[in-house]
Order: C-alpha cells, then sequence, then structure tokens
C-alpha cells in the first residue's frame, strides 16, 4: 500500500518536473526560435562567470526578476481573489496533465505500473473540464483587478476560450468514434497497429481534418498567436494589465504550461502518443525483418519518443506564433462559429457514417 | 461591421487560408532551417559558410559608420594647440535647439579678435543638425569624432565643456571597400540572400 502511494507520488512528481521543465525553457525557445527564423542571434547576454551557454541562464534571472519585483494588487481590487486567479490558472493547467499517458506499462519485480499519473476512464473528459476552469482564472484575474480594462480584457478572452473549446471538442468526436474509447492509454495503444505490416494507424492519418481543427481551436485556447487577442500587448489592454512580479510570471508561465499540454494532447491523440513506428513491447518489428529489445530500452525508447513529438509540436506552435499575424476579433469569432465548428460537425457526421458502414 | 475592400478578389485558395497559412510557415521554415545549419557549421568551424544572423552584436561589434556621419562635436586647435574658435557666435546663433553656450574673452594676439573663455554643449538639447558645423567661418566646430554611444545618469553631465570639446579628436577615416560591402550581411541585404520576395 505504501509502495503504491509512493509510485503514484513518483509518477505524479515526474509529470509535473516534466511540465515544469519544459514551461521554463519554453521561455528560452521563444526567444532563440524567434531570433533564428528571422535572422538574429536572440537572448544571449546573461551569463555566470562568463559563461553565456547560449542564454539559457535567461531562464535563471528571469526567475530572479520576476520573484523580487514589486508585487502590485490594486487598491480598490479584491486582494484575496487578485492573488488567486493565477494560481487557478497555473493549477488547472497543471493538473490536466494527470492524464496524459506518456509510456507503455513499466514491469518491474512482478509489479505493473502504467506510465501515466491517474489512469482515468473518461481521461479526455477530465482534460477539458482542466482546460475549462481555467477559463476562470483568466476571469477572475480581469475581474479582481477592479480595472475596466482587464475587466473587458478578461471577458473577452473568456468568449475567445468558451467560443473554440465547443470546437475543441467537437473535433475530437470523429477520433472518439475511431479510438471507441475516452481513455487515452486506450486511444494510444490502439494507434499502436499497423496498416498492411508499415503504416502506422495514427490518429493523424484516419482524421487529418480533425487534426487540423484541433490543432486550430488549441491555439486559440492557449491564447497564442494569431489568436492572442486577450494580451494583444501592442493594441489593446488584456486581463493581466494589473499584475506584476510573479503573479503575472504565473500567467506568462500558465500559457507555456498549457502550449505543452496542447502538444501532449495532439501526440496522444493524433501522433501515436508514446508509440514507436514498428516498435512493439519486445523490440522492432520491422516489415524486413525484426530486432529484439530488453523491456527497459523499449520503455525509454517509447518515453523518449513521446518527448520528442511534443517537442516537435512544441516547434509547430512556436513557428506558427512568429509567422501569422493577428486577426481580428470579428474575424477571431467568424473562424470558429461559421467555418471550423460547422467543419467538425461535417467530420463527424462524415466520420460516424463510414464507421457505420466498416462496422 | 463594413470591412474594406482591397483592390483585388482573392482567390477560392486564398480564401480558405490554410494554404496562404502553409506557404507562410514554409518561408519562415526556412529561414529557420537555413540559420540553424548555418550556426551549426560556424560552431564545428567552417567559417567559410555565411553566418546565420545578419544582426550586429552591438557593444562588442560595430558596423562600419560613413564618414559624413554627424556624430559628437569637437573643437579644432591651431598648431599651438588654442582653440581656432574666435568666438564669433555664429554657432549660437544658428543651432536650433539653443544648446550652445560661448562666453568670448579678447585674445592678446591683435590678429586674432576672440576666443571662447566657455563653449558648452547641452548633449540633452542638441538634435544633431550639424548647422553649427555649417555655420563656423574658422571651420573650427565639427561633427568627426565617431562617438555616438554618450549618456549621462544626470542632465548635467549631458553638458560637455570646452576642455571635453578639445581634447576629441577625429575618427581615423576609414573607406569600407567595395568587396567588403558586398561581403558585409548587413539588414539590407538580408531578403536579397534568402531569395525572398515579398
Amino acid at each position: 500500500m505504501l509502495l503504491e502511494a509512493l509510485i503514484v507520488l513518483l509518477k505524479a512528481g515526474f509529470i509535473v518536473t516534466v511540465a515544469l521543465t519544459f514551461g521554463a525553457v519554453l521561455t528560452w525557445v521563444e526567444r532563440k526560435q524567434s531570433a533564428v527564423m528571422q535572422d538574429r542571434i536572440g537572448a544571449n547576454r546573461a551569463a555566470i562567470l562568463g559563461l553565456r551557454l547560449i542564454g539559457l541562464f535567461h531562464i535563471l534571472s528571469d526567475a530572479i526578476k520576476m520573484f523580487t519585483k514589486e508585487e502590485f494588487t490594486p487598491e480598490r481590487g479584491d486582494k484575496f481573489l487578485h492573488t488567486l486567479a493565477p494560481m487557478l490558472s497555473l493549477f488547472f493547467a497543471l493538473m490536466s496533465f494527470v492524464a496524459i499517458p506518456f509510456g507503455d506499462a513499466l514491469r518491474v519485480g512482478g509489479r505493473t505500473i502504467d506510465l501515466q499519473a491517474a489512469d482515468l476512464n473518461a481521461a479526455i473528459l477530465f482534460v477539458f473540464a482542466m482546460v475549462s476552469l481555467g477559463i476562470y482564472g483568466v476571469v477572475i484575474g480581469g475581474w479582481a483587478s477592479e480595472n475596466n480594462y482587464s475587466f473587458l480584457g478578461g471577458m473577452r478572452a473568456s468568449a475567445q476560450m468558451i467560443s473554440y473549446e465547443v470546437t475543441l471538442g467537437v473535433s475530437l468526436i470523429g477520433a472518439l468514434l475511431i479510438y471507441d474509447t475516452l481513455n487515452l492509454q486506450e486511444m494510444v495503444r490502439f494507434q499502436g497497429h499497423m496498416y498492411g505490416g508499415w503504416i502506422p494507424r495514427w490518429g493523424i492519418l484516419l482524421q487529418p481534418l480533425g487534426f487540423l481543427l484541433f490543432l486550430t481551436a488549441g491555439i486559440a485556447e492557449t491564447k497564442r498567436v494569431p489568436f492572442d487577442l486577450p494580451e494583444g500587448e501592442s493594441e489593446i489592454v488584456g486581463y493581466w494589465v494589473e499584475y506584476s512580479s510573479m503573479k503575472w510570471g504565473m500567467y506568462m508561465f500558465t500559457d507555456f504550461i498549457e502550449m505543452t499540454l496542447l502538444s501532449a494532447l495532439a501526440t496522444t491523440l493524433f501522433l501515436g502518443g508514446w508509440q514507436v513506428p514498428w516498435l512493439l513491447s519486445d523490440g522492432f518489428h520491422f516489415p524486413w525483418g525484426s530486432v529484439a529489445l530488453p523491456h527497459v530500452v523499449v520503455v525509454v525508447l517509447q518515453m523518449g519518443a513521446f518527448l520528442l513529438k511534443v517537442s516537435f509540436f512544441l516547434w509547430l506552435q512556436m513557428l506558427i506564433r512568429w509567422t501569422l499575424p493577428r486577426v481580428r476579433y470579428d474575424q477571431l469569432m467568424a473562424i470558429t462559429w461559421k467555418y471550423m465548428l460547422p467543419l467538425s460537425l461535417i467530420n463527424t457526421m462524415v466520420t460516424a457514417v463510414i464507421l457505420l458502414a466498416i462496422r | 461591421m463594413r470591412i474594406p475592400q482591397s483592390e483585388r478578389e482573392l482567390t477560392f485558395w486564398e480564401r480558405i487560408y490554410l494554404p496562404e497559412v502553409i506557404r507562410g510557415l514554409a518561408i519562415t521554415g526556412r529561414h529557420f532551417f537555413v540559420n540553424m545549419a548555418r550556426h551549426l557549421a560556424h560552431l564545428l568551424g567552417f567559417r567559410n559558410v555565411p553566418k546565420g544572423a545578419v544582426t550586429y552584436q552591438y557593444p562588442e561589434e560595430r558596423r562600419p559608420i560613413s564618414p559624413r556621419l554627424r556624430t559628437l562635436h569637437r573643437l579644432a586647435r591651431r598648431a599651438d594647440g588654442s582653440p581656432r574658435c574666435v568666438a564669433c557666435m555664429m554657432c549660437e546663433t544658428v543651432c536650433p535647439a539653443n544648446c550652445i553656450y560661448i562666453v568670448a574673452a579678447e585674445h592678446p594676439d591683435p590678429n586674432i579678435e576672440k576666443y571662447p573663455l566657455r563653449f558648452d554643449i547641452d548633449l540633452g538639447k542638441c538634435v544633431f543638425c550639424g548647422f553649427c558645423v555649417e555655420a563656423c567661418p574658422e571651420d573650427a566646430i565639427r561633427m568627426d569624432t565617431g562617438i555616438y554611444d554618450f549618456a549621462a545618469y544626470t542632465r548635467e553631465g549631458m553638458i560637455l565643456t570646452i576642455e571635453q570639446l578639445l581634447s576629441f579628436e577625429p575618427a581615423p577615416y576609414v573607406q569600407v571597400p567595395p568587396q567588403d560591402r558586398a561581403a558585409d550581411p548587413g539588414p539590407i541585404d538580408a531578403r536579397q540572400r534568402f531569395g525572398v520576395s515579398g
């Protein structure tokens, strides 16, 4: 019993550590990748004893800066809610990670450990519930600041997030119909099979439209460019205008954690999760021959594949973020309600009809 | 809401947005991979590969400045080291920012009328128009020191006195050879370098 609890704690600790590390490193990636895309060098001045390490110390200096800056709470604002709001945002973003499977079952000493913090039967619903609750952090943050601009910013952000959540959910129904389960681990196992022995049965091949809609809605849900109207620092005032120091840092961190979450979800649902093509639990099975591998190596390879796929999606999101211009608010609403939602409904219907014909 | 029409109707493929998004991502993605490859090549010691970034690392690396660039003022000296300035007040009069303050005094040499006892330039006010240089009949005030990174913590610190103005030397005249200009990956050449149109 004690051992079980320890294992669960270890898994949760691992997930939180990985998520937070991704969030921290993403602040560096954002600067560096944008710089490389724009023929620049990027932030490289933070140094320890003259050692610059391609700007990686900026993560550290950012943290020191944000923890030591003046923490400001508006005089007429609600102090309790103002402090609570960024914590809610970060908490719900991190909570969603417990449902993400990051590897196949690990067998150690006659014990089978599912590499997933919580084996939930309705994992995908849990994730969506947590993402929805994350809106409260934004709305409360805007409201508790007692500032009309941040209040409107919070309203605008919540309107956007709720609108895109509809598409985010509906775009997945097609995939859920195919997988025939709400359990994320089951979905990943489903994607481990091959077509004709060599094409992996990944969700992106079965649901290309669903994938595109999910990724677009997901970027809007994480409030990133081209859908970053809640923030929109160059022209409008966002919900976090009254925030400073680490309270603001938590909002910023939430964005990066949510990006990681979106990448992990997209990987799990559409890119085979921890599956490595042709790698089964006892080794590689290529169409032209097999290579046997010990169990531990297989598990490590699978976890590495998961992290690699997540990193790829993060790279892609950064590429999109530093390429596209921001949409207008009426365009933002038109895109989801007039185009993406009908498209996802059509996608669902077509998938259902095809499945009905096959099964 | 009324949305202004652009001159050209968008085609169907442009209106569905996705192909254009992918085209844009291809451009930025190409920049990313080309630059990454160049950074890597430099890291591995291939120095003849073009640089991965077109920027200058400013305090250490500086772009060559044009000899015509108007930089910090200086007062030219005679052969004996005394200022060439005759305190005629032309520059003080022409200055549109009123940043020059001169106190004149009688010069012992009867061939020279006056000399400046004080000659202050308030850089906090100066707009670097160069009118003082144009107005000077003695070619005494010049803006050729090549210094452009002056800053101070106080307003008083921005005021240059005659001693400082006399101590500056002209910047060495460096003509950038044409072939070096071609190799200089300045920001102007960035588009051409990647063959990017638009």
